[in-house]
């Protein structure tokens, strides 16, 4: 054993190795896709005279979950919103650099801004089910975009809450308000919502930062499962998590990406100290 | 010496009392005032409303108090009111809420601060300034189409609509502002637009706050007096056409008040408690309301 190969176990301690070694679904092995889904390049982002981004050069891979760590306002939800225009609503916010998915440029006046939120799905921090039924919530992206039948509306639910692992708890409950259930399943609920449109990128703001143990687990199975469907890309301040999931992690500081590689590189060999420092808690 | 006694000032603590007392009444003087109104009410109106009959003066369709005998029947001023609130409602309705939605979701703030200003505006011009328009104005026009006199049941809808529109307006746009911006945020993320994020999601999560603001509507249209008695025409028969005259039951006790004695000026009264009761079922409906709203919006 040379110095380099430094153990999961060794970095992490026992516990989190061993979830990560004992969860069948986890397969960080797996030969990742060599397909790009978003390219960034250059990418500069300013609130007022504030640069939150500082030249950000980024490719995420295609059928993967990306992670962007780091601490408070270090700009890595900034650079989510980037990836379907969430920003847009600031008004103060100013973009250059190019940001381009499947080789196609998704900034500038000419897109299609609700066609790109379609392909590229968003859940927040916050679970945000609509104050209308579950059902409801589900079927309002696919109605949005135009599906009137019973029939297809029905199948288009079930399926989506299998997807998101929800159908057995709400399949009796697909009429009540979607407030009733517990924060973990509205989390669920809203990631049914995202998928129900069929996007090919799914972003998630920290989604699991207001939920309980339990029911971050159950997302983060959920997560993992959902990468042979879709392109992930997620936001977290749990460091463990990044590593119990993730295929890739940028570590963000101060508007910049510091490094970004495999997750198990990064913390197992952060090339810059500012990234060891983070992963070992000595800021943040 | 013990610094966190208090100092034994006699003086202070009578000081304080009295101090509690004065508030205390403060507080207790509306509760006052409207247990006071009640009573004088019902006191006067009961006995009357006994006297006539419950269901002659409720159901009664004929008003001729100076006949002999005279007749007590309400139901005409009763029909007028649901009629001319009615009328307010279908058409202020609707204008305010759009316009609200307009105000909160649609507007550069210049714009919505010129139509918040307009709209404060609205609310506080007195009612008679209303009823001057509505005979001068709405009431001619309304003649010149149909031929008639133009004073009618229509006139006093098209006037109760312009005069509900600010509170319509002004609480449904705090509903639709109250909206957590998640919920926006939420549908844009699934691809909606602007609009059908506001339309589909953002006023349905509203719907509790718009709903109590019509109904605050309702009430102040049932109990708007001198502009409705301006355009009305006041004749005391049951509605046959909403463009021929009315009266509600506001218009009832006022027009008749000054010259009433006896059991007619207590029938009066009592016309006013019955004004009084839909009130109370007007309150009763806006508290479920917004209470449910608590339940299901979490707002």
């Amino acid at each position: 054993m040379t110095n380099n190969e430094i153990t999961m176990e060794e970095i992490l301690g026992h516990d989190v190795a061993r979830d990560l070694t004992d969860d069948a679904v986890l397969d960080i092995a797996a030969p990742l896709s060599d397909k790009i889904a978003f390219e960034i390049r250059d990418l500069d982002l300013f609130y007022g005279d504030f640069q939150a981004l500082k030249n950000v050069n980024m490719d995420i891979r295609q059928n993967a979950i990306t992670t962007f760590i780091g601490p408070s306002g270090c700009g890595k939800s900034t650079l989510l919103r980037c990836l379907n225009r969430m920003n847009d609503l600031i008004e103060s916010c100013r973009i250059e650099g190019s940001i381009s998915l499947y080789g196609e440029n998704i900034g500038g006046n000419n897109i299609d801004v609700n066609m790109l939120r379609k392909r590229v799905g968003m859940v927040f921090q916050k679970p945000n089910p609509f104050p209308m039924s579950v059902y409801d919530n589900v079927a309002y992206g696919p109605r949005t975009h135009g599906i009137r039948s019973r029939a297809k509306l029905d199948d288009l639910v079930e399926s989506v809450l299998r997807e998101a692992v929800l159908w057995d708890e709400v399949k009796d409950s697909l009429r009540k308000s979607a407030l009733a259930l517990s924060g973990g399943q509205q989390q669920r609920l809203c990631i049914a919502r995202a998928l129900a449109v069929r996007p090919d990128v799914l972003l998630l703001d920290e989604p699991t930062s207001a939920l309980d143990p339990i029911s971050t687990s159950k997302i983060e199975d959920l997560v993992m499962r959902l990468k042979s469907t879709y392109t992930i890309v997620m936001v977290t301040h749990n460091m463990q998590q990044a590593v119990r999931i993730s295929d890739e992690t940028a570590f963000f500081l101060l508007g910049e990406v510091i490094e970004m590689t495999d997750t198990k590189s990064l913390f197992a060999m952060p090339a810059d100290r500012r990234t060891e420092a983070y992963i070992t808690g000595r800021f943040g | 010496m013990n610094a966190i006694r208090k100092p034994q000032v006699r003086g202070n603590r009578i000081k304080e009392l009295l101090m509690k007392v004065i508030f205390l009444s403060a507080a207790l003087f509306s509760t006052a005032a409207v247990l006071i109104i009640c009573l004088f009410l019902f006191a006067r109106g009961i006995p009357a409303i006994n006297e006539i009959g419950w269901l002659n003066f409720l159901t009664g369709t004929r008003w001729k108090p100076s006949d002999v005998p005279p007749s007590f029947g309400i139901l005409p001023m009763i029909v007028g009111s649901v009629y001319a609130t009615g009328l307010a409602i279908a058409m202020g309705a609707p204008v305010g809420i759009l316009a609200a939605i307009f105000i909160s979701k649609f507007s550069p703030p210049k714009i919505r601060r010129f139509i918040n200003a307009a709209v404060g505006l609205m609310a506080g011009i007195p009612s008679v300034v209303y009823g001057y328009f509505g005979m001068v104005v709405i009431v001619p026009a309304i003649g010149r189409t149909f031929r008639v006199s133009g004073a009618s049941l229509l006139a006093a809808g098209i006037m109760l609509a312009i005069m509900i529109l600010p509170t319509i307006i002004q609480l449904s746009v705090s509903a639709i502002d109250a909206v957590p911006a998640t919920y926006y945020e939420g549908a844009l993320a699934v691809g909606a637009t602007h609009e059908q994020s506001v339309f589909r999601v953002v006023v349905p999560a509203a719907r509790s706050g718009v709903l109590s603001a019509i109904i605050l509507g309702v009430g102040r249209a049932i109990g708007e007096t001198m502009a409705v008695t301006m355009v009305i025409g006041n004749q005391a028969v049951m509605p046959e056409s909403l463009i021929r005259g009315a009266r509600t039951m506001t218009t009832n006790i006022i027009t008749e008040m000054g010259y009433a004695v006896d059991l007619h000026y207590d029938a009066l009264i009592a016309t006013g408690v019955v004004l009084f009761v839909f009130i109370l079922i007007i309150n009763f409906s806006f508290s479920i309301i917004k209470n449910r709203g608590i339940k299901y919006d979490g707002s």
